[in-house]
């Protein structure tokens, strides 16, 4: 029972961490812009099919992927950034709402046209399949290795907005964007390299899970709605909101599955309602 | 005053427009009696569309978990039919009146919210209610749906298999609560949901009490989808779990906006284009459907921000 218990918040904590990577990207621009961009998914879509293409297609290993499908995320989201959402920055919650929808649709089926709808799967190094053992609990190791990635990337990116000049210049849009402009801050700036940089992290997200949920085009719309929980509850624009919110989403996930099984996501859509309701701005939201 | 009242009753006039259009509803059993069954799904999607157009287009709430009161009429109609009797006109009674509990109820709640808070709760009350759906199996057959029932006519006419009947009776449906809708848009009330939609704080400051009024709408858009979805299980005989799910909510917002949110004929122009589009393209190959509507979304957002009628309806007045 109690090792059960700890495996369950182990995986569940493993789990929060691809969904931590997925959302981050999100809640800083929604912070930072009130972009409400339904297509980020799409961008670990992006990062999950090179990581995929690269590895199964061009055998390329697994662990060099990583950084590419980081990279084309990052690109194709400046690109889409530069030529179509900056039109929209003004626009209503609900355009820009349905102008990202028909960004989702667009790319499930591009991609299923590229890659058909099955489920894609990727070959991972040995050392990271099998298990080990720890004082009678055991650990995936794949799961072990999504810990440290992520506990990583948390760290950095705290280092980032806390200790760069940059960073400074991002917290002061998400603060009061119209007063950072007013102090010479280039917000459009910024705001495109923060875009990127969450495209990035969500394409390296959506490359992680691969290993752990599959890929297949629905990903952008199944996988949404665990980012729009975690960026709901976490609050906008609050890297430490959105870490808290995404572990206790994917422990009551996995706890979920395992506990009550026949509830399926209904603990979660119940826990978000509430949690919005008591709190509609997000746990740690200042909005 | 008495330039406000001629002014109500001006807009309230049926324009000779109209009088075609619902002149050509009449059509299909004429022109394209095979396509009876489509023309069926049409209505059933007009009139979700036009529920969802009463409380998007004129009370400005957006909503992505409208399908909630869809299904909730659907599964009413479906045990009604399935345990008790089979008369279909008391049971679309009930499933209004069922969806009408039900958008009373969370109306309390959807009112204080806005913006993201809003969009994310109503698509979490919609996704809760499926996942309640797919557990209670007992109750609603879970992901096989619910079977075994079949309603066989109404007033006399029965549901044949060309689905003169159904068409009919959706079509009587939807121009019933059209009328319904029509009446309540041009009332002052309706006038005071559009002056809430423009702005909700300075309403109260002019007597009309936000909150009841964007309550009192929301009860009735779930109503009229109620009635949507009812109609869909006597037509059908059959009731999925597909009536409650995300799509379906995701569909009828594409559609209204399509056709253009905000006017009365939007949600149906929308629902006979949209539909006729799926059913021309989704036939070659049903997964890239999904390619067009998200054309179709782009589209409609960048260039046609008032949808297809607002677009004509400018085009018209540039022509004068």
């Amino acid at each position: 029972m109690l090792s059960s218990l700890a495996s369950v918040l182990f995986d569940g904590f493993a789990y929060g961490m691809l969904l931590f990577l997925l959302s981050v990207g999100l809640s800083v621009t929604l912070g930072m812009m009130n972009f409400v961009n339904l297509a980020h998914c799409s961008f670990a879509m992006v990062g999950g099919y090179v990581t995929v293409h690269l590895a199964s297609r061009l055998g390329w290993p697994f662990l060099a992927t990583l950084p590419v499908a980081f990279l084309a995320a990052a690109l194709v989201s400046i690109v889409l950034e530069r030529l179509l959402y900056r039109r929209l920055y003004r626009a209503s919650d609900l355009d820009q709402c349905l102008f990202t929808i028909g960004i989702v649709f667009i790319s499930i089926a591009t991609y299923a046209w590229f890659y058909s709808t099955e489920q894609q799967s990727v070959r991972v190094p040995g050392w990271l399949t099998g298990t080990h053992r720890i004082g009678g609990l055991t650990f995936a190791n794949y799961r072990v290795f999504l810990v440290v990635v992520g506990l990583a990337i948390t760290a950095l990116l705290i280092l980032f907005l806390e200790r760069t000049r940059f960073g400074a210049q991002v917290r002061a849009a998400v603060d009061n964007q119209r007063m950072a402009r007013g102090l010479g801050i280039d917000v459009d700036r910024a705001f495109m390299l923060t875009f990127a940089l969450g495209g990035g992290l969500a394409g390296l997200g959506g490359a992680l899970s691969i290993q752990i949920v599959g890929l297949d085009p629905t990903f952008a719309l199944s996988y949404l709605v665990y980012v729009l929980i975690v960026v709901a509850v976490g609050g906008l624009g609050s890297i430490g909101g959105s870490f808290a919110a995404a572990v206790v989403l994917g422990i009551s996930d996995m706890a979920g599955k395992y506990y009550f099984p026949w509830l399926g996501a209904f603990l979660i859509y119940l826990v978000m309602v509430a949690l919005l309701m008591w709190r509609p701005a997000g746990l740690f939201g200042k909005r | 005053m008495a330039n406000a009242s001629a002014h109500f009753v001006a807009q309230a006039r049926w324009r000779p427009l109209e009088f075609v259009f619902w002149a050509c509803t009449l059509l299909p059993f004429f022109v394209t009696p095979s396509y009876l069954s489509l023309a069926s799904q049409i209505a059933i999607t007009a009139l979700f569309a036009l529920s969802l157009d009463l409380i998007l287009g004129y009370a400005g709430i957006v909503s992505l978990g409208h399908a909630a009161f869809f299904g909730v009429g659907a599964y009413t109609a479906g045990l009604i039919a399935k345990h008790y009797w089979t008369e279909p006109l008391s049971a679309l009674a009930l499933a209004g009146l069922a969806a009408g509990v039900a958008g009373y109820a969370t109306s309390h709640i959807i009112v204080r919210f806005r913006h993201l808070a809003l969009i994310m709760l109503t698509m979490g009350f919609g996704l809760l209610l499926a996942e309640a759906a797919n557990s209670a199996s007992d109750l609603t057959g879970g992901a096989d749906g619910l079977q075994g029932f079949h309603v066989p006519g109404v007033l006399g006419f029965k549901f044949d298999m060309f689905g003169r009947t159904a068409y009919g009776y959706s079509l009587v449906a939807l121009f019933l609560c059209f009328l319904v809708a029509r009446r309540i848009i041009h009332s002052p009330f309706g006038l005071a949901l559009r002056g809430i939609r423009e702005n909700a704080t300075r309403m109260p400051a002019i007597g009309a009490p936000s909150r009841a009024h964007l309550r009192k709408a929301y009860t009735i858009a779930a109503v009229v989808a109620g009635v949507a979805g009812g109609v869909l299980t006597q037509t059908t005989s059959t009731v999925s779990l597909e009536v409650l799910s995300f799509s379906r909510s995701a569909d009828v917002l594409v559609i209204l906006i399509l056709g253009g949110a905000g006017r009365l004929y939007g949600g149906i122009v929308g629902a006979i284009i949209y539909m006729v589009a799926r059913d021309q393209f989704s036939g070659a190959n049903p997964q890239y459907w999904y390619f067009w509507i998200g054309v179709m979304l782009v589209a409609v957002v960048m260039f046609l921000p008032n949808g297809i009628l607002g677009g004509l309806s400018a085009l018209h007045k540039k022509s004068q």
